[in-house]
């Protein structure tokens, strides 16, 4: 989902900084607020920032041929709520774009719209509409995660074929093409990050089951389930 | 049962990894006889199709820095995922750890630790 360094029209690059900027700046402030009001938490968001580290790093090999990474923003979006991935997701994207050129400064605020805001705030949502309709805890952090994860490449999609319509089909066929490169080679990394939410899930479930109980993630009765 | 479906998990993971390199097949060379590409990155591909869709279109900046070659790029991948595993397993190790003192408390109130037998 890494737009890469100067790759994004000069237009686009600063609208799609000027939209996540104000998400990064909120969720600052949130974690902030969070970590003054709970400080026992502030080992859980380092966690959740780790998880999103190592996800990003790991290039797995899809059906369609091509490489691609999970994000791991799932986890902290349903831990902290959305709006705190967007500042650990530019930690997460500025180290790659000024170590690994791996994405790029002039490209920082599409990647992060797609990763670091559309993602978690689809994973949150996902989580509570999966919780209302009685799905269980695990199947519903799977859907969150995985759908989040997949969203996020359907929104580098749309990000790039916005800027590069195509001469003929416009938007749409523009958008089938990269969303053929994206989101198909996507669906099985999305699986596989939703399994492994569930399985970070489960471990703090087993041993920290106060603080998702303090996070009202998990009602009294499921702590043990 | 959370045990066994941690592991199965995790082999679900393995195999969505693994299968891939299996049931792909390498595809033909192309017309001038390049060997074709398997398994390269998504983004260098979103790279080649914006090439294809608008030919005109410069990148307009450049990366800073770039890794000097393949190699020191996965370095720096590894560790990447390295600081993030560790924390985790940092963090995973500090609550087990904390969970069973404060199980051994409540046992060892009962019946005080036994020295071990020295062999």
């Amino acid at each position: 989902m890494h737009i890469m360094e100067g790759f994004l029209p000069f237009a686009h690059a600063v609208g799609w900084t000027l939209a996540s900027a104000p998400f990064v700046a909120y969720g600052l402030h949130a974690v902030k607020k969070r970590i003054r009001d709970k400080p026992e938490q502030r080992m859980l968001l380092g966690v959740a920032a780790a998880f999103s580290f190592v996800l990003s790093a790991l290039k797995l090999p899809s059906v369609t041929g091509s490489c691609s990474h999970p994000t791991g923003t799932g986890l902290g979006a349903l831990l902290f709520g959305p709006a705190a991935m967007a500042p650990i997701g530019a930690v997460v994207l500025l180290f790659q774009a000024l170590l690994l050129a791996h994405g790029g400064l002039t490209t920082l605020g599409a990647n992060l719209f797609s990763m670091a805001i559309v993602g978690p705030f689809a994973a949150a949502a996902i989580f509570r509409l999966a919780r209302g309709i009685k799905c269980s805890f695990a199947v519903s952090v799977f859907l969150a995660a995985s759908l989040a994860d997949l969203l996020t490449y359907v929104t580098t999609s749309a990000q790039l074929a916005w800027a590069f319509p195509d001469p003929i089909g416009g938007f749409t066929a523009s958008f089938a093409k990269f969303a053929g490169i994206f989101a198909l080679t996507q669906i099985p990394l999305a699986i596989s990050e939703g399994l492994l939410t569930v399985v970070i899930f489960n471990a703090l479930a087993r041993f920290n089951p106060q603080e998702l109980q303090d996070m009202k993630l998990l009602p009294p009765q499921e702590l043990r389930a | 049962m959370k045990c066994y479906q941690n592991w199965l998990l995790l082999i679900a993971v393995v195999l969505l990894a693994a299968l891939p390199l299996w049931l792909v097949e390498k595809p033909a060379a192309d017309a001038d006889g390049k060997p074709a590409e398997i398994f390269a990155g998504a983004d260098n591909k979103a790279k080649d199709l914006i090439g294809e869709i608008a030919p005109a279109y410069q990148p307009w900046f450049k990366p800073i820095l770039e890794p000097a070659s393949g190699e020191i790029s996965s370095l720096l991948f590894a560790l990447q995922a390295a600081l993030g595993a560790g924390f985790i397993g940092y963090y995973l190790g500090v609550s087990v750890t904390r969970e069973k003192i404060r199980r051994g408390i409540q046992h060892n109130a009962a019946s005080p630790e036994k020295q071990p037998d020295a062999d």
